[in-house]
């Protein structure tokens, strides 16, 4: 059993592979609820709606205050012992609304702040033709904050992207999850964890690419 | 017809605006002058409220309001009844030239995009920038990012454009192509009130001018009576100096 096997380790690759689905899958759905919670959660904060900006305070604050970990374990152990209703909830289903709950928070302020780098004239333009705010901040504020907010919600996607990795300790089969069972039949570790950390990076680096075009794209466009 | 009174605006307790009396007939030009740091673009900005006023009653056409007793509704009603030039022109950064002019059509006043556009368009070619429909503002010099902003201003029915100090943030060799669009707007009989540092425009161009000091309205006249013949001392003061400055 020592040495290193390249064998063994290509040869986990298309057994992983099988599993990344699930790991996409996971990182997409939580990226679409997680984006569009953080933007209700931003707007709340940026137009200061009485009640719903303190609940963004709080909520931005305990989801980015608690270890993701914490927060899985919480709502997929915790929970349905106070909410019975919850109880049919399948640990792949908890996992996406952990991940978007979390991410959310993150994502929420980064949406905020760059709705605030956008030029204070950009509202009042919008006002002075007649917009009401919520027309001013789709039609000319969001689009500007987007390109303003896309690396950093980039890095929170690719950070999601890794964190479903945790998925794994509520039991869902991912790619993780598969290493590991593979590691603990064959007792090599190594390989297994090489193997999937491997995948990982390629992915993220796929994805550290689409970003790069995105920048690109948008900084092209105006 | 547009009728202010008792227009009021402290900031911190200091009061810039004190007490303003204005009405202003339908095709009316009216320019208001003064030093820097004595309310005129305050005031502009209360009219549309991107500034709240502190007091004032405004009756814009068929609009009468009180500020104190306003509504967000009549905020934006009131919005609507006048069109504001930016002294920074203040164009949609993420709209190109077409965009920044058909926005408000499409988005306050609900025309198809196709409308919008051909008459987006239609201004484009009335203030000469027809090809540059598809640049965006960061590819425009100040002059055209300026006519612009006239244009996005002319584009739907208001009561009175306001300009805030149009030409101020121009470098010197566009501010002429400025002026000349906004003297083409007052031959239209469009009602207009104009916030300026350009004398010899203001001059040429208003059917009346307004002389603002410390929050409030000094004097008012015709620019003949108001510039061969000032009654005021300060008045007299800052003309005197103005005019000195524009012989640069």
């Amino acid at each position: 059993m020592s040495g290193f096997d390249f064998n063994y380790m290509f040869s986990l690759f298309p057994i992983l592979f099988k599993y990344l689905g699930t790991t996409l899958e996971m990182a997409f759905i939580g990226l679409f609820f997680a984006l569009g919670l953080a933007l209700v959660l931003s707007i709340f904060r940026v137009f200061k709606i009485w009640g719903f900006n303190q609940f963004a305070v709080v909520f931005i604050s305990f989801f980015r205050g608690t270890p993701l970990l914490v927060q899985l374990f919480l709502l997929y152990y915790g929970l349905p012992q106070v909410f019975p209703v919850l109880i049919g909830i399948d640990a792949f289903t908890a996992s996406i609304i952990g991940l978007s709950l979390h991410f959310s928070a993150y994502m929420a302020e980064s949406i905020r702040a760059a709705i605030d780098a956008v030029s204070k004239n950009q509202w009042e333009a919008s006002f002075a033709v007649g917009m009401t705010r919520m027309q001013a901040l789709r039609r000319i504020v969001l689009p500007q904050a987007f390109r303003i907010a896309l690396p950093s919600l980039m890095n929170y996607f690719i950070d999601m992207i890794k964190s479903t990795s945790l998925a794994f300790t509520l039991g869902v089969t991912e790619i993780m999850a598969k290493a590991q069972m593979e590691a603990a039949s064959s007792f090599r570790f190594f390989e297994a964890f090489l193997a999937v950390a491997l995948i990982y990076w390629a992915m993220v680096a796929v994805f550290t690419h689409v970003q790069t075009y995105m920048e690109k794209r948008l900084a092209k466009a105006y | 017809m547009i009728k202010i009174s008792n227009l009021s605006k402290a900031f911190d307790g200091t009061k810039v605006l004190d007490n303003i009396d204005i009405e202003i007939k339908k095709g009316e030009i009216v320019a208001i002058i003064g030093p820097s740091g004595t309310g005129k673009s305050t005031l502009l900005r209360c009219l549309n409220f991107l500034e709240t006023p502190d007091t004032g009653d405004f009756t814009v056409g068929e609009l009468k309001i009180n500020v104190q007793t306003i509504k967000a509704a009549q905020i934006t009603q009131l919005r609507k009844q006048f069109a504001f030039v930016f002294q920074n022109y203040a164009l949609f950064a993420n709209l190109n030239a077409r965009d920044n002019i058909a926005e408000a059509l499409q988005t306050v006043y609900k025309q198809d995009k196709q409308g919008a556009h051909s008459k987006a368009m239609q201004i484009l070619k009335d203030i000469g920038l027809e090809n540059k429909a598809l640049s965006f503002p960061s590819q425009l010099s100040g002059g055209q990012q300026q006519r612009i902003g006239i244009g996005r201003a002319m584009a739907y029915p208001s009561q009175a454009i306001l300009f805030d100090e149009p030409t101020s943030a121009l470098d010197p060799q566009w501010v002429d192509e400025v002026l000349g669009l906004i003297k083409k707007l007052a031959n239209q009989q469009q009602t207009m009130l104009i916030v300026t540092h350009e004398m010899e425009f203001a001059r040429d161009v208003a059917d009346r001018i307004i002389f603002m000091s410390e929050g409030r309205i000094v004097e008012q006249g015709s620019p003949e009576q108001l510039f061969t013949n000032p009654k005021d001392p300060r008045t007299q003061q800052f003309l005197a100096r103005a005019t000195k400055n524009q012989t640069r």
